[in-house]
């Protein structure tokens, strides 16, 4: 422990001489990072370093000298051991260090798969990490796209650009749809966030194009601690990409990512994920922890949050996308896809909290397992007293792909509003040996008539991803459970 | 020219081809008449590939290509084709879906370029007009919810786009009304030529009124017992198996 622990000093020294340097820290920031460990002068330094306003280096304390009283979630069927947050850098990007300076230095399987899953070749780089400056032009890329969207008063920016523009926005929505003190993950993310994406669309406002088609590349150095913020002002409409289905390569274990969405009178947010982080080999080494709080509310009358995911990476996956009906008839929908193979392990789900009158809920989750994985579907409907009429359904359907796996379906109701519906249908079913020879006689191979059977199961959720991202996730369903048969 | 010499096959201990020698040459049509239970199924679903039947004996060539060496796609890449007795369905992936991934997945083993999705509407808007398969059902999903019938009339609207060179029917006639027998005994036709070979399993004479056989072969028991002209099929109506089976047994 003792060798791992921060040096404290020297920590003290790079906040001095950020003190005395008051403006340029952003120029120089590059070549630094804080020792390995977590305490209140990593949190300081990381505030010092992000440039943050007075306020938020007070609310990240408050986050971490919480956080240290916290517990970790224990709840989740899930099979971790014990996390060890001294032993990891909150602020550095190690890989950094050994970046590949041409595809050429890339592991050929990686390739292989951007290959198979028809990634362009320039894009390919920048996702095997590549050194940036020596492929791709991001700038000038994000500045094409950030002109259209001023044009409609959009502010499509990164967390930190939006802490020092658009404080007021940052100050009154920021934590307030998950609190620091939510849960532990969530209260580190608070704690140490150093990136993540900004939006809000005005009022009336229809945002042009999906959101972070270019975003894919942009975010990938921020994957760690990621926050993302999304304002939808009355009557406006945005549709948000995150993620990629290209495998990310990144050697740190730990993410803890806090998703808050606000969607006002009127307005719709709709929020679709890939997530596809490196999973582990196929004996469980190594692999990203991958535990997100994310989180809707539906604060105006008639609004609708919609999340779409598709979660296939990640040695462990601890994720429940939930929206909170306030406003009266307003919808919250979760249309979710989990694929785990060989040792992965994923325990996700959502929570829809009825408060408003006449709101409605929809959950379609589809869970497939193959290998040795193990997977829960683990919901929570909630109807409080004052949600008249509020009406849920859902439906779990599992599928199973060898004798190894397993799949576990927890749905929690809880209704105190006797005018509420709840319908709730659930499934397991395996693929039977029958409908692969089927396949295989019209001339598919073992796997693509895998991939074709679970794209099948998946398609009421598929169906709800952005067209271009469809494709691209299709055959991510058949490269992520390759070796699963046979 | 198919081949089929001295098969023997069993599942778990239980031998069910007992033996069985069939040859069919080039652009013939044979029929397969027989008891239930004989193994005409297992023989069908053995030439398809179906690793739960163990060979344990005999060959089964395609112009001096041993089947039995191939996995099932490479067999349907070779051209071999069975429509099954019981077609499966497959939940969430519509009837084009499936069948343009199935088309493109032959190509590419054959090393032929894909078909693009406006080159397959091409091809199949006219085939599934004459079968009888609508639109509508090209785009549900394969074989849910679907009668028998319309189950059969798919495989047979599958074989079509596939163009194989040796198909095998496992009693495609059971379960059609008199109208869709006719079409799709027009469908199975319309294939006839002189390189595509086929193999026509079915328990009634009526269906050889339309798709007049070169052979008719009598299986019981796991072997062929009796091979004769469509004459044979007339006399079985009349007939039954009762010699067959006591001679087997
Ligand atoms: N998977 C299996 N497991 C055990 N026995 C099997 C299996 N498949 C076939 N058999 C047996 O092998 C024999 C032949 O079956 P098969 O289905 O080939 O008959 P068939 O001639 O097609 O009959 P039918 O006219 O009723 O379709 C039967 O006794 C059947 O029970
Ligand atoms: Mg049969």
């Amino acid at each position: 422990m003792s060798d791992t622990a921060p040096d404290n000093t020297e920590i003290k020294s790079h906040i001095d001489a950020l003190k005395t340097y008051k403006a340029g820290f952003v120029t120089d920031i590059e070549s630094e990072k804080a020792p390995k460990g977590l305490n209140e002068d990593i949190v300081r330094f990381i505030s010092a370093k992000k440039g943050d306003p007075e306020w938020l280096l007070e609310w990240r304390l408050k986050a971490y000298r919480h956080w240290e009283t916290m517990p970790d979630p224990k709840w989740a069927k899930l099979d971790i051991p014990e996390i060890d947050y001294q032993d990891a850098y909150y602020f550095a990007a190690p890989k950094m260090a050994n970046q590949p300076k041409s595809l050429d230095e890339v592991d050929p399987k990686l390739l292989e798969t951007y290959e198979k899953l028809g990634i362009p070749l320039r894009e390919r780089e920048i996702l095997a990490g590549v050194a940036v400056d020596a492929v791709f032009d991001s700038v000038s890329v994000g500045t094409t796209y950030k002109d259209k969207l001023a044009e409609e008063g959009i502010i499509f920016c990164s967390i930190s650009e939006a802490v020092k523009e658009h404080p007021e926005l940052v100050r009154k929505y920021m934590g307030s749809v998950v609190p620091f003190h939510d849960n532990k993950h969530a209260c580190l993310n608070s704690a140490v966030f150093t990136d993540g994406s900004f939006v809000y669309i005005p009022p009336g406002v229809r945002c042009p194009m999906e959101l972070s088609t270019y975003f894919r590349i942009n975010e990938l150095n921020t994957g760690q601690f990621e926050r993302t913020l999304i304002i939808a002002d009355k009557g406006s409409y945005v549709s948000y990409l995150e993620g990629c289905t290209a495998p990310m390569r990144d050697e740190r274990q730990l993410h803890a990512a806090v998703v808050e969405l606000i969607a006002l009178e009127d307005a719709e947010i709709k929020y679709s994920t890939v997530q596809n982080w490196y999973p582990g080999d196929e004996d469980g080494k190594g692999g990203i922890y991958n535990f997100v709080t994310k989180r809707g509310i539906c604060a105006g009358d008639r609004s609708k949050i919609s999340w779409t995911q598709v979660e296939t990476g990640s040695a462990v996956t601890w994720k429940y996308p939930s929206c909170i009906l306030k406003g009266n008839d307003s919808v919250g929908e979760f249309y979710s896809v989990a694929i785990t193979n060989n040792q992965q392990q994923a325990d996700t789900g959502t929570k829809m909290i009825h408060m408003g009158k006449n709101t409605k809920s929809r959950i379609i989750s589809k869970g497939i397992s193959a290998g040795k994985s193990n997977q829960t579907y683990r919901g929570q409907v909630k109807v409080l007293p004052g949600a008249e009429g509020a009406r849920n359904f859902t439906q779990c359907d599992s599928l199973l792909i060898g004798k190894e796996c397993g799949a576990h379906t927890v749905p929690y109701i809880d209704s105190k509003n006797s005018s509420a519906v709840l319908e709730h249908e659930a499934t397991t079913s395996k693929i039977a040996d029958a409908q692969l020879f089927y396949c295989r006689q019209r001339g598919l191979n073992e796997e693509e008539a895998v991939a074709l059977i679970v794209n099948g199961f998946c398609r009421e959720v598929m169906q709800n991803l952005p067209m271009e991202f469809a494709v691209e996730a299709q055959k991510l369903v058949g490269v992520s459970l390759e070796g699963s048969v046979g | 020219m198919i081949s089929i010499k001295n098969l023997h096959a069993r599942i778990e201990e239980k031998e069910i081809i007992k033996g069985l020698s069939l040859e069919i040459e080039a652009g013939k049509v044979h029929a397969i008449m027989g008891p239930n239970g004989a193994g005409k199924s297992t023989l069908a679903s053995i030439i398809a590939g179906r690793e739960e039947y163990e060979v344990t004996d005999g060959e089964i060539l395609m112009n001096g290509k041993n089947l039995l060496d191939l996995e099932p796609e490479e067999r349907a890449a070779e051209g071999v084709f069975m429509a099954f007795q019981y077609p499966l369905e497959i939940p969430g992936v519509p009837m084009n879906t499936f069948m343009r991934t199935a088309l493109n997945a032959q190509r590419k083993l054959r090393g032929e370029d894909e078909l693009d999705s406006l080159a397959y509407l091409k091809k199949i808007k006219p085939l599934a007009k004459t079968l009888g398969v609508s639109d509508d059902m090209l785009k549900r999903a394969l074989n849910e919810g679907c009668s028998g019938g319309e189950k059969k009339r798919n495989e047979v609207l599958q074989m079509a786009m596939l163009e194989p060179t040796f198909a095998v029917l496992d009693e495609t006639d059971s379960g059609l009304d008199i109208d869709a027998l006719r079409v799709v005994a027009d469908g199975v036709n319309a294939l006839r030529n002189e390189q595509r070979s086929f193999l026509v399993i079915t328990h009634y004479q009526r269906l050889l009124d339309y798709i007049k056989p070169d052979v008719v072969h009598v299986l019981a028991d796991g072997r062929i017992v009796e091979t004769g002209g469509p004459e044979l099929a007339l006399r079985l109506e009349e007939e039954g198996y009762a010699k067959f089976v006591g001679e087997a047994a």
